[in-house]
């Protein structure tokens, strides 16, 4: 770093935007009416640089919770667009809505009480077999996610396939927004994710051992060994620990004292 | 979009000298670790904790004297939203439970369902939605001795060696000792964990870890617990009442001086109402949107100490608020990005961080605390750093090399939510790296709790995030989660059975100990325009605001 650049640079400033040198300004409309904002932000920021404050349509920030499903369109064009505000930067004439909330049916049920299978699927959200395959659900996905297929594969009964395929969903509820099935995309998804993890996935076996150790006591009086131990000790057992490598395959610690 | 000509040429360096490092990986050899001195070296000199600047000591309250940064201390001695008298709260008396938690996210969530599952009715209420908390962004992991050849005897040397050996002893003993019966509790609610095909979770290390110990599920391990909590508190909607965009204002007391709820605000018809509760769960979460010394945060727009406020005002002590947990990899480009959480996953991969030269400077996998002080030398002190067109700063986190490394397409498998963060600005993380620097990502501080989570007020528990004391002055990666679901879930089954030996009724509720406090300021010579709990972060711009003639603030919240 040169030193004149050493002296420009300042360290980070909370979450205000710093523009870049020369920043241009484009018109965007918020619900239609126009507002000039820097073309490098996102939505969110650009609404909040407008003066918006929100209370809704706002959560992470980091495009992972589901808060700020928008929906646009670009002035002269007749696409509809979905995205997240948080990670979608604006775009001149950009007309804007967000959806902070859009009402979808949850089927309640007790996950003990349930099975894995299709007829589950069908009893707790039988608008699932009207699906028309037009792909609308997987267009207005923010995260890609292939919504429609995953509906085929609930169709089927086949949870595992539900569940991998809508892992990365955020439950914005996009999908559900635009289904002219009224299908609920994204409860759909969850409840065949939790089936194929409760009852497809092997449970695992060196956990329930650990479980009972812990439960029967065993480390019980080694941790309050520990909580009595003073800090001299406790650097000494730190620093000797011994280290687990990264390639770890077959390994094991010579001392067997605390497992 | 994407990056500049200039931060593309300095990309060559990167790639010029990657062959050598994922040779050297690969031979099992890294960059030499900091010995402990070296490690408080760095600190002394860089870490924003031990820079006596934008500290000061707290003057009112039961931490009084204690030294924290500058604008949670504003926060602290702020003015109450409102005092309200015994009639007026009588009369705003909107529901009563057993058990009323504040706070919607994984500490809360695991609170409430708890709390339930030992016979209590419950009230959830969170200021955003059921859900909108720090816990769906936690990516890398939840840590939990499952592993024959580790133990919570491990765990617990982790944590505090980690923590700096200032933990408080019991509450690590708490969180190790449960850790492997969360893990096996999510794993029964059908929580998608990173398996293998027999069932055996796959782990990994983690910065400062000795055994592999952090499950996961894909890079949205927060998420994915969150989204299973959240399902099953709405399964159980007949015991558990969930109030969405309801901020808790203050906590309220009875005429013994026991927590008997609190007073809400409506942040949409802009009503105050108060549920009554026999006992009172603080699960809120952290600070990071306090953007604590000017650094950008990872954290959730929600995260604004709410629950610290009105708990001290309470009465709680606050522990370890000395200390804040910069995380070392947020994003420094591009600028959309600021702040935002590079998991600690992709260091626990192999990638290395890296200078403009395209050269290591520290083993990837320091403590955090560390990890970040060397981040900021190599930047401030060595003038190493890759200045960003919005003149911010940061170094290489080489993410390509794990491709090299595991195999191609690994960071597209593993990494799959930051992988499409990134191409939404025209850089595929899996051919170029990531320019990083730290970012305030953990309140490692909190409201002082016992191991069964209840402070020193009968009735209120605290848990998560805003509690203090677990991580000491540095938590490790994949503690938070695990701290959330291990003290949320004490914290529900404790306020349940409180609840159940609960003797006499809750009369006369008040908010007598904020009028105390407020005495308290007067008699300190505080003079102060700020209203909290802030409730939300003022991003609105200075010049909006000249013009906002007839608008108050109270606190972030427009009024």
């Amino acid at each position: 770093m040169s030193e004149a650049q050493k002296k420009e640079f300042k360290v980070a400033t909370g979450d205000r935007t710093i523009l870049p040198e020369g920043t241009r300004l484009v018109p965007i409309f918020i619900m239609g009416k126009r507002y000039l904002v820097p073309e490098t932000l996102t939505i969110q920021k650009s609404l909040e640089y407008a003066g918006y404050q929100f209370i809704r349509s706002c959560g992470c920030r980091g495009g992972i919770c589901g808060a700020c499903p928008t929906v646009y369109r670009i002035l002269g064009d007749y696409h509809l667009h979905f995205c997240l505000a948080c990670q979608t930067v604006v775009q001149e004439n950009m007309y804007l809505t967000q959806v902070p909330f859009f009402p979808a049916n949850r089927a309640p049920y007790k996950l003990e009480e349930v099975d894995d299978s299709a007829e589950t699927i069908m009893r707790l959200y039988p608008e699932v077999m009207k699906c028309v395959a037009c792909n609308t659900c997987t267009k207005s996905c923010p995260m890609d996610i292939e919504v429609m297929e995953y509906v085929n594969a609930a169709m089927r009964g086949d949870v595992a396939k539900v569940a991998r395929l809508s892992f990365d969903c955020i439950q914005c509820g996009l999908c559900s927004a635009r289904c002219p099935a009224q299908i609920q995309h994204f409860h759909l998804a969850q409840l065949c994710r939790r089936l194929y993890a409760r009852y497809q996935v092997p449970k695992a076996e060196h956990l329930q051992q650990r479980v009972a150790d812990v439960q029967a006591g065993k480390y019980d009086e080694m941790l309050k060994n520990l909580v009595e131990s003073d800090e001299e000790t406790l650097r000494k057992l730190y620093i000797e620990r011994k280290m687990e490598p990264q390639d770890s395959e077959g390994w094991e610690p010579q001392d067997k004292t605390f497992l | 979009m994407g990056y500049t000509p200039e931060m593309l040429e300095l990309i060559k360096k990167v790639e010029a000298s990657r062959p050598e490092r994922v040779a050297r990986v690969k031979q099992g050899v890294s960059f030499e670790p900091l010995t402990l001195d070296g490690r408080q070296e760095v600190l002394n000199k860089f870490h924003p904790d031990y820079n006596e600047a934008g500290r000061q000591a707290v003057k009112v309250g039961p931490s009084k004297g204690e030294v924290y940064p500058d604008r949670f201390v504003e926060v602290l001695e702020a003015k109450a939203r409102l005092l309200v008298d015994n009639a007026e709260l009588e009369k705003l008396i909107a529901f009563e439970t057993d058990v009323l938690v504040i706070g919607g996210g994984g500490a809360g969530t695991s609170a409430a369902l708890l709390a339930q599952e030992n016979g209590s009715k419950v009230i959830l209420a969170t200021k955003l939605r059921h859900g909108d908390a720090n816990t769906v962004m936690a990516e890398g992991g939840i840590q939990g001795a499952s592993q024959e050849v580790d133990s919570p005897y491990y765990h617990y040397l982790d944590v505090i060696g980690g923590g700096h050996f200032t933990n408080t002893p019991e509450l690590v003993a708490a969180l190790t000792h449960d850790a492997p019966l969360v893990i096996e509790w999510l794993e029964s609610l059908g929580l998608m964990f990173d398996k293998d095909p027999d069932g055996r979770m796959r782990v990994r290390h983690g910065g400062g870890t000795c055994r592999k110990r952090m499950h996961s599920s894909g890079d949205m391990t927060g998420s994915a617990i969150m989204r299973v909590l959240k399902d099953e508190a709405r399964n159980r909607a007949e015991d558990i009442t969930v109030l969405e965009f309801s901020s808790a204002i203050e906590i309220l007391k009875d005429s013994q001086g026991r927590a008997a709820g609190a007073l809400f605000f409506n942040m949409e018809t802009e009503e105050y109402f108060v549920v009554k509760a026999k006992a009172t769960i603080i699960a809120t979460g952290g600070y990071g949107r306090l953007h604590i010394q000017g650094f950008a945060t990872t954290n959730h727009y929600g995260a604004t100490a709410d629950g610290l406020v009105i708990g001290y005002r309470a009465g709680v002590p606050l522990s370890f608020m000395h200390s804040t947990q910069y995380h070392p990899t947020g994003a420094a480009f591009p600028e959309q990005n600021i702040g935002l959480l590079i998991t600690e996953k992709v260091r626990g991969l192999g990638a290395n961080l890296l200078n403009c030269e395209g050269q290591q400077f520290v083993f990837e996998r320091e403590p955090r605390d560390v990890e970040s002080s060397c981040i900021i030398q190599e930047c401030l002190e060595r003038n190493n750093g890759v200045v960003t067109p919005t003149g911010r700063v940061g170094v290489w986190l080489d993410s390509p090399m794990i491709d090299d490394l595991e195999g191609p397409g690994t960071v597209k498998k593993e990494l799959p939510a930051k992988h499409i963060q990134f191409m939404r600005y025209g850089i595929d993380i899996s051919k170029v790296p990531m320019l990083v620097y730290p970012t305030l990502h953990y309140q490692n501080g909190g409201l002082a709790i016992k191991d069964n989570s209840a402070t020193n007020v009968e009735g209120l528990f605290v848990a998560g995030e805003a509690s203090g004391g677990v991580h000491g002055e540095n938590r490790l990666m994949g503690n938070s989660l695990l701290d959330i679901t291990v003290f949320g879930r004490r914290a529900g089954k404790n306020a349940a059975e409180y609840a159940k030996g609960f003797s006499g009724s809750l009369d006369q509720i008040n908010m007598d100990h904020v009028e105390t406090y407020h005495k308290e300021m007067a008699d300190a010579g505080i003079e102060t325009e700020l209203v909290s709990p802030l409730v939300l972060p003022n991003y609105t711009p200075e010049e909006i605001m000249e013009k906002q003639l007839t608008t108050h603030y109270h606190g972030g919240m427009r009024a």
